[in-house]
């Protein structure tokens, strides 16, 4: 819309009072090649330029300059110090893609989303309805819910310790039930139990973003749905879940970007990614190869593949739960 | 308009990748080695280790005031070899960080971070006379020294007396020699319910937790052996499998945990005994009645020829200085014998020093408790001063921890795997 006014008003524009001639064909040439370089609304670039900026020193530097670096035998130094850091070509994507403790990272990032993803986007929605229709303590029950993803990793992560411990509060409910290994230590459930750590942390913001989205939901729709005789369970999967659409696709996308990135949970609950790498994430991978090991290349390697990864999984949930939004 | 930004992003992205392609310039390590002026010191933020670099520096300031030493504690972060290493790449380090870890020093000389105090006249004689044999183990593969051996955790086995005499052991004389005689040991602890576990060190991933399991153990077995010597590693052997199948035994038996510890697990009570070097006896004081043993062996070995692991930390002269000059002499100043004397008063660290028991004689007399860590100070074995040093040990654990730790891997086929993949690193593949 604003592209067509803009066109118009290049088409007519330019003083009126001025005689149509040379000059003025002049002028509009000028005008036209300014246009071209700054656009129809040059004073939208001053005001974008802060963030633009922003972007390019913070996110399009650092990925342009780790894509550089995947691609060469990169390592740290100091400056003025004489070093070779040769083109090495794909040398540190082989290095990456046949080492298997990249691959079990990445395969237990996609265990930890397919729990944490799914997880999320059901408790917060039902959370976020219960909490819209609930009259008494509202405030208290949405701070409650708020407070655990607001409170550091670092500070909560002690308590999971002691509730999942081999003597824990968790084993000591579950009795004879109880797993041996136990839960952060036993490789087939450390990462759905961090998964489970990060959904209760996380669930608070999720919870915001649909109890935004659950304002829109005109009341109406519930009720014509009580007229036809439909209940809540009816009112939630007939009117909610499609009026919140794109808060869903908001919350998946979200939640999947933070799970890719996940560090601190296995850094921190299973003191570096165990037991045996089970709970390794691929960000914990660059961290030990690019900062503890002084292999940056094969971090950044690490780090490309897991963008593409990422980006992959976004476009085919932004396919399947999208919906129009897509 | 897409397209526009699209050309701008690409130029952008050019430019930028030029320019990371550029990056570099400034001085060389050399730079400096004779100037002299004013420099910036880095210390551990531990309080008996402020205490003593607070007094070295006031004692130098005063005789210097054309040399001034300004001084801080190590900046916080993950670990004081990432914010070197950080420090080192922003060409900020400061000129002497008295907290250099051994292990991250090939690293720091491959950045270019370290100066080779070998370079100085005198760097050579002052490092060898002043730790004896034992500085050859910090010495490059280069033949240069870019760290000052400086002082050592000689680790020990600490035993709970109060625990052992309520299983019925005897404190004075613990039955801990040998590997037969540890794991009974242990089990009557056990038996007894006076701790949680035996022992237990910490069972998590992080590349340095088998210096204080693994490590400590395989040179006392093998009488000073390092985990790589000559780009080849050393412990797929008889000794190797001998300490892993001790350790393996304890996991087995739940005689050592398999789950972190929050907090210290010999202070709390949780396990009886603990892997730890002579800092730990001012952090016990009087809370724990303790006792110390050198480490066991398959066949127990005499004190006074039991090696055991380090933990030692050095100090790293750092390119970045612009008085090198005056850095080497506050360097020799602050490992002089007056200062390691103050030095171990205030810390109870085993300065890296030849005849450290005889100089000190009056110290280790006054605090018999020391005695014992001053003489095994003498018997250390460092990690291997060789490149990709943090990546072999990462190599280790994780094979370590599958095998041992979570007995998912029996311990040969660990030794053996392990072992072919340390030789590569080493080789620099």
């Amino acid at each position: 819309m604003t592209t067509d006014v803009a066109a118009s008003a290049g088409r007519t524009g330019g003083d009126p009072g001025r005689p149509a001639g040379p000059a003025a064909g002049g002028d509009a040439a000028t005008s036209r090649r300014r246009r071209r370089i700054l656009g129809a609304q040059p004073l939208g670039i001053l005001f974008s330029a802060p963030y633009l900026a922003f972007v390019v020193v913070v996110f399009a530097w650092p990925i342009v300059f780790a894509v550089w670096m995947s691609f060469q035998d990169y390592f740290f130094a100091a400056p003025g110090a004489e070093v070779d850091r040769p083109f090495v070509g794909f040398d540190n994507y082989v290095t990456v893609l046949t080492d298997p403790d990249v691959w079990q990272a990445f395969g237990n990032v996609g265990i930890f989303l397919l729990i944490n993803v799914p997880l999320t986007v059901i408790l917060s929605i039902v959370l976020a309805t219960a909490l819209d229709r609930i009259v008494h303590a509202r405030t208290f029950f949405r701070v409650s819910y708020y407070l655990p993803y607001v409170t550091a990793s670092v500070a909560v992560v002690s308590v999971w310790l002691f509730l999942f411990a081999r003597n824990g509060l968790v084993n000591n409910v579950l009795g004879p039930l109880a797993p041996d290994p136990s839960w952060l230590v036993n490789s087939s459930l450390a990462m759905p139990t961090i998964a489970l750590f990060v959904t209760w942390k996380g669930l608070g913001f999720y919870i915001l973003l649909y109890l935004a989205a659950l304002q829109n939901v005109p009341k109406e729709l519930y009720e014509s749905v009580a007229v036809d005789g439909g209940g809540r369970v009816r009112q939630f999967f007939s009117v909610t879940v499609p009026g919140v659409r794109p808060a869903t696709l908001l919350v998946v996308l979200l939640s999947t970007i933070t799970g890719a990135n996940l560090f601190t949970e296995p850094y921190l609950l299973t003191g570096g990614g165990g037991p045996n790498g089970a709970s390794t994430s691929p960000v914990l991978l660059i961290y030990q190869r690019g900062i503890e090991q002084g292999n940056p290349d094969v971090a950044a390697a690490i780090g490309v593949i897991l963008i593409v990864f990422v980006l992959i999984l976004a476009a085919i949930q932004r396919k399947l739960v999208g919906g129009d939004e897509s | 308009m897409r397209r526009r930004i699209i050309l701008a992003a690409a130029a952008a992205a050019g430019a930028l990748t030029l320019t990371a392609c550029g990056g570099g310039g400034g001085g060389s390590a050399g730079d400096g080695m004779d100037s002299r002026g004013d420099i910036t010191i880095w210390y551990s933020n531990n309080e008996a280790e402020i205490a003593w670099g607070e007094q070295m520096v006031e004692a130098w300031n005063a005789e210097h005031p054309d040399e001034q030493i300004k001084a801080q504690e190590i900046p916080a972060g993950a670990s004081s070899e990432e914010v070197i290493g950080a420090a080192i790449t922003a060409g900020n380090a400061p000129c002497l960080i008295f907290n250099t870890s051994p292990a991250a020093v090939p690293q720091f000389q491959k950045q270019g971070g370290l100066v080779n105090l070998s370079e100085f006249e005198d760097g050579e004689d002052y490092i060898t006379q002043r730790s004896g044999d034992i500085a050859e183990q910090y010495r490059s593969e280069d033949g240069g020294f870019y760290q000052m051996p400086w002082k050592s955790n000689p680790v020990m086995i600490f035993y709970n007396k109060a625990m052992f005499a309520q299983a019925g052991l005897d404190p004075e004389n613990p039955p801990l020699g040998t590997y037969d005689e540890f794991l009974a040991t242990a089990r009557t602890l056990k038996q007894a319910g006076v701790a949680q576990y035996a022992i237990n060190p910490a069972p998590t991933s992080e590349f340095f937790q088998s210096w204080f399991d693994f490590y400590p153990l395989y040179a006392a077995q093998t009488g000073g052996t390092l985990l790589v010597e000559d780009g080849a590693a050393t412990f797929d052997s008889e000794d190797g499998r001998a300490v892993a199948e001790f350790w393996r035994t304890l996991y087995e038996e739940q005689l050592a945990g398999q789950e972190q510890y929050q907090g210290d697990a010999f202070a709390d009570g949780y396990a009886a005994m603990a892997i730890v070097g002579p800092w730990a006896i001012s952090v016990y004081g009087e809370d724990v009645d303790w006792g110390a043993v050198p480490v066991p062996t398959q066949d127990g070995t005499a004190p006074d020829e039991t090696w055991t692991f380090s933990d030692a930390k050095n100090v790293g002269l750092y390119t970045a200085c612009e008085n090198k000059a005056t850095a080497w002499d506050v360097l020799k100043f602050a490992t002089s014998e007056e200062q390691d004397g103050i030095w171990l008063e205030e810390t109870g660290q085993m300065p890296l020093r030849q005849n450290l028991t005889d100089t000190y004689s009056d110290y280790f007399e006054a605090n018999p408790a020391y005695q014992q860590f001053g003489d095994q100070a003498s018997r250390t074995v460092e990690v291997p001063n060789v490149q990709n040093s943090v990546e072999i040990w990462q190599a280790f654990r994780d094979g370590y921890s599958e095998s041992v730790i979570f007995g998912e891997v029996p311990v040969d086929e660990f030794l053996s795997d392990t072992a072919a993949r340390i030789g590569e690193l080493a080789a620099g593949s």
